[in-house]
């Protein structure tokens, strides 16, 4: 069906009855079998070094609606790519999408040969409809990964599964069972249809904006100073305090493994095993807070690299991230596994149990978090006209980047002052703060413990240099109110040239975070070792920025070639904010 | 990098058609159709845009006004287009083309701004200005206060016009946006001419003062 030659993905909606509402919530098509409605854990398997995937229009179900997924094997999400550390690997990917420019896929968080990355217009041109790319590399890592599609907007339709990779030695941890965890967003609406939608309207999706009653609440509460002086910089600035999310519920539903929280995924265990869970958010846009009221969760592996073990309640898994946690329910009871989105409009949800068919409580949605000016580095606009601001509220994360022992320099004249050029920037943070050791916005005020990047401390073998060879400095930046999106002020297309590493240096790269939402940014082809203070830095192929903050992160580019720098936002991506680092 | 494919085509054109007001008014019994309704088409830097707006009244089945604009509008600050182009009115009679030369944009605070200053072939100078604020109720139950004003340098007898500023309407529409894309509402809309325009007005017969009860659809598609 989906292998015919003439088949677009409009034509396929018509013709298999995209919105035809069907009894049941039960998946009547195929679902991978790593990810089956009940599942008792992904076997150790052999892992294979030959993979065959075929990227194709099929249906999905999802609630008993039907749709279309540009799908990778017929499934949402695609098979599990099983791999060993230090084997070679051929992975063969047809395009069966007649009617694309071109498919790919990229294997996120592997290092691999430049040519082998996946990249259209960077690495290579693309799967051409109806070709076969061969990708060939040596698996060189182990751990938690995922791969997925990266043209135009596939991602957001289904192309993407996780990765994972057994160590040569070993894993650094016992454990019984094994699932994966692939968080992810599905909308029934074509992706350019969304992305059209929030280009001429950025609130489109937010039906959680604030309403005068809420201001007249906000007076009750705080008199009428600081609510007004605070909607007044705000208004200034043309910003909402409660823009959490590009795409929200509205339009997503929220999925694990492939199925909603009505179809409620579940994984079974038996009392007393200890059970890996292995998060992947696999989303377009969609920053889940993830945590399993009733159990501890030991945070062991971030990003796919080991961590030494941290127990938390909750922690934030950015777009593009993976961790790895155990948990050791030791009672003949359900436990819901609860991953809220950011913006609190919506949640993924699925069930540990230890008989198939039996649930736990779904916990509320907690209420919509609105930013302070503080939270984006904006805490200064309020200094001239109010007097009763509590310092307990203005000294916290408030720290001057410049006198702030955590950041390590930054050298040199105005660092983190990207260019304003054109419309391209909104706001220029003038202080940026460290923010490493805050769990977010909207997190942990709830009395338990949420993760924050200050707790990851690297087990993993430190192979690179200590000192320090360069300093270079990439600021994130955007006009949200016009959807548009940069670094350094400048979108891809703006950029006259990528940006220069030199192989095998030790570079110290500074993110410094102009806007006032989170940006996931994602580095290709190499590991960021995260400065949060710890003995051995924490590796990590994607980070989650803070608005308002400054971080930086150790590189050393092992691997020549053009490598895609981004945002992993994938609307953000498109609308610019993407760049080519060359390491030469 | 590139191998004859565009990574990220980051200056993507939309288009876009909008209804900003499409209504009845029943303007002290001379009810009619009002439109005001503008398209678009560009990148985020660079666009073509089209403006319409006009009255037709139901009972003399004539356009009491009906008038085009056409500009290239190109960005030129983070909220602001500044808009070059030239406009036509069909009616009243006689009909007039002027060049035009305008910034539309978002104020500080959240107000929509349009400021368009007008020369017509005859050499008069004149001035329109438009602001917006939404106040929202609920999330989908908006309320739209409205401001306009009109501003002549010379007077065009012919036409009723006189020097100064012309007239101003105050309005404002209640909408519930069904969809994002589609809002009927309800309102109110009180204009009144000033200075010599009233003069004038006044020396016709014709009242200076009206206030109108409207209903109508905002939408864009």
């Amino acid at each position: 069906m989906n292998g015919s030659k003439e088949i677009t993905r409009r034509n396929f909606m018509k013709t298999t009855g995209a919105g035809l509402f069907l009894t049941g919530l039960y998946c009547t098509l195929p679902m991978p079998a790593w990810a089956l409605t009940t599942s008792p854990g992904i076997e150790q398997r052999t892992p294979k070094s030959r993979y065959d995937f075929t990227i194709g229009y099929s249906p999905v179900q999802i609630d008993g609606r039907e749709g279309t997924a540009t799908a990778i094997n017929g499934t949402v999400p695609g098979p599990l790519l099983h791999l060993r550390e230090g084997g070679d690997v051929t992975l063969n990917v047809t395009s069966r999408l007649m009617d694309t420019e071109h498919a790919s896929i990229h294997w996120h968080g592997i290092l691999v040969p430049f040519r082998m990355d996946g990249v259209p217009g960077v690495n290579f041109n693309g799967i051409q409809p109806g070709e076969t790319y061969e990708y060939r590399y040596r698996v060189k890592q182990a751990g938690t990964y995922w791969y997925h599609s990266h043209s135009r907007f596939q991602e957001q339709t289904g192309a993407y599964g996780p990765l994972i990779i057994e160590p040569k030695n070993g894993e650094p941890f016992d454990y019984d069972r094994d699932y994966p965890v692939v968080l992810s967003d599905w909308s029934f609406e074509d992706p350019e249809t969304i992305f059209r939608h929030i280009n001429l309207m950025g609130h489109y999706y937010n039906f959680q904006r604030r309403t005068i009653w809420d201001f007249f609440e906000d007076v009750g509460e705080r008199g009428f100073a600081d609510p007004i002086s605070e909607r007044m910089a705000w208004g200034k600035m043309r910003m909402s305090p409660v823009d959490l999310a590009d795409v929200t519920a509205y339009t997503y539903t929220y999925l694990m493994n492939g199925h909603s929280p009505d179809m409620n995924w579940t994984a079974i265990f038996n009392p007393g095993e200890t059970v890996r869970l292995r998060f992947i958010n696999a989303s377009a846009t969609t920053n889940y807070d993830v945590r399993i009221p009733g159990l501890d969760m030991e945070v062991v592996m971030a990003d796919g690299k080991a961590v030494r073990p941290v127990s938390v309640h909750e922690f934030r898994i950015g777009v593009a991230e993976t961790y790895d946690v155990l948990v050791r329910p030791m009672k003949d009871q359900a436990f819901t596994i609860f991953a809220e989105s950011l913006d609190r409009s919506g949640y993924g949800r699925g069930t540990l149990a230890p008989e198939p068919g039996m649930k736990a409580p779904v916990p509320a949605l907690r209420p919509r978090p609105v930013r302070r000016l503080e939270d984006i580095g904006m805490g200064g606009m309020l200094h001239g006209n109010m007097k009763d601001m509590s310092h307990s509220q203005m000294d916290h994360g408030s720290k001057a980047s410049l006198d702030d022992p955590r950041i390590p320099g930054p050298n040199g004249p105005t660092p983190f002052k990207p260019e304003k050029s054109r419309s391209n920037v909104e706001m220029v943070i003038t202080n940026p703060t460290y923010r490493l050791d805050e769990p977010g916005i909207g997190l942990g005020k709830d009395g338990w413990r949420v993760l924050t990047y200050d707790d990851l401390v690297s087990i993993e073998p430190q192979p690179y240099s200590a000192t320090v060879d360069r300093e270079m400095t990439i600021n994130i930046t955007a006009n949200m109110e016009r959807y548009m999106f940069s670094f350094d002020g400048k979108k891809f297309t703006q950029h006259p040239c990528p940006y220069l590493f030199r192989h095998n240096e030790r570079l110290r790269l500074f993110l410094v975070n102009h806007t006032m939402m989170e940006h996931p940014i994602h580095l290709h082809g190499m590991w960021m070792q995260l400065e949060n203070g710890a003995d051995k830095l924490p590796f990590k192929h994607t980070i989650l920025t803070k608005p308002g903050e400054v971080l930086s992160v150790l590189i050393t580019p092992i691997e020549k070639g053009d490598w895609a720098f981004h945002c992993h936002l994938l609307y953000h991506m498109e609308a610019g904010m993407f760049q080519v680092v060359r390491v030469a | 990098m590139n191998f004859g494919v565009q990574p990220i085509p980051d200056n993507e054109i939309f288009a876009v058609f909008r209804g900003d007001r499409l209504e009845y008014q029943s303007n002290d019994g001379e009810g009619g159709l009002f439109w005001d309704v503008q398209a678009w088409g560009g990148t985020d830097y660079s666009k073509l845009w089209f403006k319409s707006e006009g009255f037709w009244l139901f009972d003399k089945e004539t356009f009491e006004e009906a008038g085009v604009e056409l500009f290239y509008s190109r960005n030129i600050a983070t909220f602001w287009d500044l808009q070059a182009g030239v406009r036509h009115d069909f009616e009243p009679h006689p009909t007039r083309t002027f060049a035009a030369l305008g910034i539309e944009g978002l104020a500080r605070y959240w107000f929509e701004v349009d400021v368009t200053a007008y020369i017509s072939q005859d050499g008069d100078l004149s001035a329109n200005l438009e602001a917006e604020y939404d106040l929202l109720l609920s999330q989908r139950l908006i309320l739209q206060p409205r401001f306009e004003i009109d501003v002549a340098v010379q007077e065009v007898e012919e036409l009723s016009i006189g020097q100064g500023i012309n007239d101003i309407e105050l309005g404002a529409r209640l909408r519930y946006e069904i969809r994002r894309e589609f809002a009927p509402y309800i309102g109110v809309s009180w204009s009144r001419k000033l200075g010599e325009t009233a003069d004038l007005a006044e020396a016709d017969g014709e009242s200076i003062e009206t206030t109108s009860l409207v209903a109508g659809i905002k939408f864009w598609f």
